[in-house]
């Protein structure tokens, strides 16, 4: 009961500490010092206690759509194991609810783009759809693979995959996690295909999709983003961390998984200049290379020799 | 050559020897010169009419054309010399906003400065085409400009640029209260190119004389100035493509470029430095140490940083083949300072039109060998640095023979009647044309200001066509052209 309790502590904060890491791995290497790590929750309470300013051009559904997209969110966690134990919700179909409840917030916040009627935000809005589009097939190959190998079609199954599929499994979890982290930086756009520190407008993916938006609303939506990146990261945990071991030291690994992520983005984001926007189309398609990979690799530990 | 007055830079002349032509003798004499206008604007000749003055530039020779053209008060159009000679566009077009003569059949007479809501933007049509516009008013503390893409999809295939939402009637002020003040405020990232220019204008037309070693420290200022917008402008570009370290390195670097302004002159942009007659503020034997160590420090740290930079490949991937404008191009529209040398010609008024240091002090052009592209923006930012900082040296060493003097000569004389003074400085951007002229009893008739953003703008439209619109805001930042200095 206590770990369940943990587990939805984390899920809530552990957010907030890692963008507040990759901040500080940023400024490390910049050579400040930076603001606390708990720096994004005091912003977060900061915009709680903001007024809305809403756009005469909007409608509802500028509105709604902050809290539709942060529940959704919030819906899709239950179906991802996170720091110990199985999912909330543990049940075979889960990566369909999951990547579809994703795709539920996505598509809302891309209509509370459009209804503002800004041009930068239909721009924004289109790059993050077209982004999302090729990512989406190389998230299902990979985890819907790496399922079939196991035979169990729960989210159970990354944890299972180093254990049980030797040599294949290594690999496996290597290109996966390859996968599953590019899908980190294209979703919760970070450097090198969004920058998330740019006041640029036309050069903006995810932050000019949300300009519009004030106080709570804003505030759900980074807080939103941030917890897709947490769960995305645990995904790559649960294939990291081996299933025998005892939920503290689970736990302890598992938000070492979460600080580790966290910095690499930081180091990422310092030591590299964005892609040019035609160009990064071609860096989101090694998500489908790899996961072509992947395929091949579990079509042979299935079939092969 | 009895159409054209020749002089130097720094040179003042008397109004009666300047050539008065018919207008379409001056059109076809302009033709006929193939040289850089530098200098393009009427002045109020009484009884409603208008006389026009042109100043060529023959970089080749260092010197400068000077001829007019007068318009009775009926005369208020002409053929006009862009169909002939594009890069005149932009000055026809401000000559046509300041005295309402037309040139007929200019292809473009777009407002310069004023009347922004009257002009209809071009527009494309079709079902795939889209139009962004940006500004006046952006995120991020900059200057009011209007930009508006006409894109297919991420594709810009042409930039309309409005500007003049900062226009302050500055000409108008420089005549009725000229001073340093108003001089070194007329564009914030030039202040020592502005009040060194304006004070040299003056100087001219009261006949002073000032200290050798006044002019030094001006040349180290106007150096330590370039070197800092230079490193702040290439931390800028890496900010833009968000490289968070160079952004980082370079913003720590200009701090110690600007702090060191700050011990010489009490302003970290050199504000208050210089003054009609020589300059406020001796450098003292321990600024000057203090300075060489600190100067060691920045070349250091901006030569790593930039070679880091060159190295990175996702950071070339940005700067190269982004935002070209080829030689052709950059010829016809007539680009000025740091945007025509990167595009290939040499331009640059410190060895064109050179003083007597530049000889002295053995410091001479280097060839610089660009593209066009934001990439060779960088480099010369970077190569610019580099020379500054060096000269800036040099010069500090030979301050040394000059202990003794005074840096500040007495300037409380009259202007000289009847006269037109031209001054050019080479700010970090380009060239800085002031032109002056005085009247009868010895009062400032006319003052005429020119910034390199002014011939650049339009270089930016260009750069930007077939890019990427979200390389617009690289693009913008490797040339970095002036708002208030076009707009005045």
């Amino acid at each position: 009961m206590i770990v369940k309790f943990l587990n939805i502590i984390i899920l809530l904060f552990m957010p907030f500490i890692m963008m507040g890491l990759i901040k500080k791995t940023k400024t490390f290497w910049a050579g400040k010092k930076g603001p606390s790590v708990f720096q994004p929750l005091y912003d977060f309470i900061r915009l709680l206690k903001k007024e809305f300013v809403i756009s005469k051009t909007t409608s509802v559904v500028f509105r709604i759509a902050p809290v539709i997209n942060f529940s959704a969110i919030l819906f899709a966690a239950m179906f991802v194991p996170l720091a110990y134990g199985s999912a909330l919700i543990n049940v075979s179909a889960g990566l369909i609810i999951f990547a579809y409840t994703l795709s539920l917030g996505k598509f809302m916040s891309l209509l509370s783009a459009m209804d503002t009627g800004s041009s930068f935000e239909g721009m924004g809005t289109s790059r993050e759809a077209c982004f999302t589009t090729i990512v989406e097939p190389a998230f299902f190959i990979t985890i819907a693979s790496i399922m079939a190998l196991s035979g169990n079609y729960t989210f159970d199954s990354l944890s299972m995959l180093l254990s049980n599929a030797g040599t294949y499994g290594v690999l496996i979890t290597l290109f996966a996690s390859v996968i599953l982290f590019i899908m980190i930086l294209v979703e919760a756009s970070r450097v090198p295909v969004d920058d998330p520190a740019t006041h640029l407008e036309l050069t903006m993916i995810h932050e000019v999709m949300i300009l519009d938006n004030s106080g709570l609303d804003l505030a759900l939506f980074s807080w939103a983003n941030s917890i897709k990146m947490l769960l995305i990261s645990s995904l790559i945990a649960n294939m990291l961390i081996p299933t025998s071991l005892s939920e503290w030291v689970s736990i302890l690994l598992y938000l070492l998984v979460m600080v580790l992520v966290s910095l690499l983005i930081g180091t990422i984001e310092s030591g590299m200049a964005r892609i040019r926007m035609s160009h990064v189309f071609e860096f989101i398609f090694i998500m489908s290379s790899l996961a072509l990979v992947v395929l091949s690799l579990i079509v042979a530990r299935m079939f092969g020799g | 050559m009895t159409n054209w007055l020749i002089t130097k830079n720094n040179s003042k002349v008397n109004l009666l020897d300047i050539p008065t032509l018919e207008m379409s003798q001056l059109r076809s004499e302009i033709i006929s010169q193939e040289k850089r206008p530098v200098g393009f604007f009427g002045k109020d000749w009484g009884f409603g009419t208008t006389r026009l003055f042109v100043i060529l530039a023959d970089d080749d020779n260092g010197e400068l054309l000077i001829s007019s053209a007068m318009f009775s008060a009926e005369q208020k159009s002409y053929e006009s010399l862009t169909q002939d000679v594009p890069s005149f566009h932009i000055f026809e077009r401000e000559f046509y906003e300041q005295f309402g003569i037309e040139p007929l059949n200019h292809p473009w007479l777009k407002p310069v400065r004023q009347n922004q809501d009257k002009y209809e933007f071009f527009e494309m049509k079709g079902d795939e085409v889209h139009q962004v516009a940006v500004g006046p008013i952006h995120a991020g503390v900059i200057e009011p400009g209007h930009f508006r893409f006409m894109c297919n999809g991420e594709t810009v295939y042409h930039l309309e640029i409005m500007l003049g939402y900062q226009h302050r009637g500055v000409e108008d002020m420089m005549v009725k209260q000229p001073s340093n003040q108003l001089a070194e405020s007329i564009c914030g990232d030039s202040v020592i190119a502005y009040n060194t220019v304006y004070s040299q204008i003056m100087e001219l037309l009261k006949d002073i004389e000032i200290s050798p070693k006044a002019q030094l420290i001006r040349k180290a200022a106007l150096e330590m100035e370039r070197a800092a917008i230079q490193i702040g402008d290439m931390g800028a570009v890496a900010g833009d493509i968000a490289y968070a370290m160079g952004s980082a390195v370079f913003g720590v670097t200009r701090t110690l470029v600007i702090n060191t302004m700050l011990e010489w002159s009490g302003s970290r942009f050199g504000r208050g430095l210089i003054n009609v007659g020589g300059v406020n503020f001796d450098i003292s034997e321990d600024e000057i140490k203090l300075t060489l160590k600190t100067l060691d420090k920045v070349a250091k740290d901006v030569d790593r940083m930039a070679k880091t930079m060159l190295k990175n490949s996702s950071v070339m991937s940005r700067l190269e083949k982004t935002g070209t404008v080829s030689l052709e191009k950059a010829k016809e529209i007539g680009l000025v300072g740091m945007a025509a040398k990167t595009s290939g010609i040499p331009l640059d008024t410190r060895f064109d039109y050179p003083d007597k240091w530049m000889k002295e002090l053995n410091f001479e052009k280097k060839p610089f060998k660009g593209v066009g592209d934001v990439n060779s923006r960088f480099k010369l930012r970077y190569k610019e640095v580099k020379e500054s900082l060096s000269m800036v040296r040099k010069i500090l060493a030979k301050l040394k023979d000059y202990e003794k003097e005074p840096v500040l000569v007495n300037s409380n004389k009259e202007l000289s009647k009847d006269s037109l003074a031209i001054s050019i400085v080479e700010g970090w951007r380009g060239e800085v044309v002031h032109i002056a002229m005085t009247d009868g009893n010895g009062n400032l008739s006319r003052y005429k200001i020119k910034d390199p953003s002014f011939n650049n703008w339009y270089g930016l439209a260009l750069a930007v066509r077939n890019n990427g619109i979200s390389d617009f805001p690289l693009c913008n930042k490797s040339f970095n052209l002036s708002y208030s200095g076009n707009d005045l």
